[in-house]
């Protein structure tokens, strides 16, 4: 066995993608090489049809590559498990059940070992965190978009994941709401560390939560055309690295990539 | 009253909503604003901020409860052609093709002119926008940058003293946003137009204008901060975030929403 610290703990090597379509083979993806590390906070920006979801659904075993291979602690991914959790834009809530239940149906169905005192605290303390203790006999229906979404993220981080996959998840949210769940999702990510894949359109945000955003050029045969690292020192504060003069930089760095060197035609 | 100085004056207007209990819910109170001709105005704030309420006034859709407001000199008492507005969803007539849409609005407006000026103004208007290919099309074919163009059009075929945009681009994806946005500051600029506009995207403000007024949280939302942006003209929307400026400029209209968004949670907490 290899030891820990020779291997990446996430590692995408030579991976391609390509889907059989109607009109003969689609490359989605060609030539993924990227390695994160063990509680790294990586958010994944590009345009539509870049193949950003394809390449998380990889990590989350939703798929497999066509060439190449994505390894978890030197293991290839092949199927979807509870070690790595999605939160979707949608919050794939269960309409029918509560709050709590639908966090603890997770928790039981993923941590069979807990007994149900403990299990319960669980739940509890990951409700608590995203601030839904008080909501917690609420059924989805009942619930704004915000809080179902912090719903989504506890059930999630409940299950205690080794890495953390979100697509979108606030792109549907306002801005106020979409500030608070960013701090929040911050906050546990500090607490549990897990590594965090993201993908997001909005530049500041990745800017406000990553680590290193990994820079997507256009589809078809998309592939990663730049990692930029996010120097900010962590805890970050929303305000203040607005006033760092390297925010500014790494921003027009990132819209010069997007908009310039990988802009995409529209109307 | 303030003695009136520029094309449009905003004197301590107040608006007012009466509520079903018998209360009353202030959302603006008391408005001193004077923009000049030619000028570009953004208003921004958080939702339920009154940036609509007060772009309604000058529209004339509706009437203050307190105060009044001047453009060139009289008084606005309803909507006219002389204030035209852009709203986030188009507003177009579906039955009708691009160019009847905007034929609609001229024919309406202009009809002491003969058939072949008004058909000459829409003409050229549709080649403003960039739309001469689409000009037989009806909405439902068009993208949605497509339909805010024909929106656009629309409104500058009318010749407005003033154009009234509310948060023209907000269902546009960035990209299809950026180059709209390009196109109304060209547009503009050109011709001299007088704007305002309300948008919550900063960078949008910053681009487009010549003052950003920060609206502060409702109920009774006043101006908490008003924005010079002195950056050169003509500006280039990938050009202008490497002006030195441009980031303080950017921090200090996020500071202020994020010190509203926090007044807005206190609240809230309160509640």
């Amino acid at each position: 066995m290899t030891s820990a610290t020779s291997q990446p703990f996430l590692e995408f090597r030579d991976v391609g993608q390509v889907f059989h379509t109607r009109r003969g083979p689609f490359e989605a993806l060609r030539d993924i090489n990227l390695q994160v590390h063990q509680g790294e906070f990586l958010c994944v920006i590009g345009h539509s049809g870049c193949g950003k979801s394809t390449l998380l659904n990889m990590v989350s075993g939703f798929l497999q590559p066509s060439s190449g291979s994505v390894n978890l602690q030197g293991t290839p991914i092949e199927r979807p498990g509870p070690d790595r959790m999605v939160v979707f834009q949608n919050y794939s809530l269960l309409p029918w059940l509560t709050v709590w239940q639908n966090v603890e149906m997770a928790v039981q169905a993923a941590r069979p070992e807990l007994d149900a005192s403990s299990r319960r605290d669980v739940v509890a303390h990951h409700l608590e965190m995203v601030g839904l203790i008080e909501a917690n006999s609420k059924r989805p229906g009942q619930l704004s978009g915000g809080m179902r979404q912090r719903v989504a993220i506890a059930r999630a981080l409940a299950v205690s994941p080794a890495v953390l996959v979100l697509d979108e998840p606030f792109g549907a949210l306002d801005a106020i709401t979409k500030e608070e769940l960013q701090e929040e999702l911050l906050a546990i990510w500090r607490e549990q560390k897990p590594t965090v894949l993201m993908i997001t359109h909005d530049i500041d945000e990745a800017l406000f939560l990553a680590d290193r955003i990994v820079m997507m050029t256009n589809g078809p045969s998309a592939t990663i055309g730049e990692i930029l690292a996010v120097p900010f020192e962590r805890p970050r504060r929303y305000e203040a690295i607005q006033d760092d003069p390297r925010y500014g930089q790494l921003r027009n760095h990132a819209l010069d990539f997007l908009y310039r060197r990988y802009a995409h035609d529209v109307d | 009253m303030a003695t009136p100085t520029g094309l449009i004056t905003v004197d301590a207007v107040s608006q007012a909503f009466p509520l079903d209990d018998g209360g009353r819910y202030v959302a603006l109170d008391r408005i001193d604003l004077d923009i000049a001709e030619g000028e570009f105005v953004s208003l921004i704030g958080h939702s339920g901020c009154g940036k609509s309420t007060l772009l309604n006034l000058l529209a004339g859709l509706s009437q203050a409860s307190e105060g009044g407001i001047l453009v060139n000199g009289r008084q606005v008492t309803d909507p006219g052609p002389d204030r035209m507005v852009v709203f986030q969803n188009y507003s177009l007539l579906p039955w009708l093709t691009v160019r009847d849409n905007i034929a609609l609005a001229v024919d309406t407006v202009y009809p002491q002119l003969s058939a072949a000026e008004r058909q000459d103004t829409v003409e050229r208007n549709i080649q403003l926008v960039n739309l001469s290919a689409a000009t037989h099309k009806f909405p439902a074919e068009l993208s949605g940058g497509m339909k805010q163009r024909v929106a656009i059009a629309r409104a500058l075929a009318i010749r407005p003293k003033l154009l009234l945009l509310d948060e023209p681009f907000g269902a546009l994806d960035a990209l299809t946003r950026g180059n709209l946005q390009q196109q109304l500051m060209q547009i503009c600029q050109e011709s001299g137009l007088t704007a305002v506009m309300v948008t919550h995207d900063v960078d949008e403000a910053l681009l487009l204008s010549d003052r950003v007024v920060c609206l502060s949280n409702g109920p009774a939302a006043r101006i908490g901060r008003i924005v010079d942006v002195p950056l050169p003209r003509p500006r280039d929307r990938l050009e202008v975030m490497n002006h030195s400026d441009y980031y303080h400029l950017r921090a200090e209209l996020i500071h202020f929403l994020q010190e509203q968004r926090r007044l807005k949670q206190q609240a809230a907490a309160h509640r």
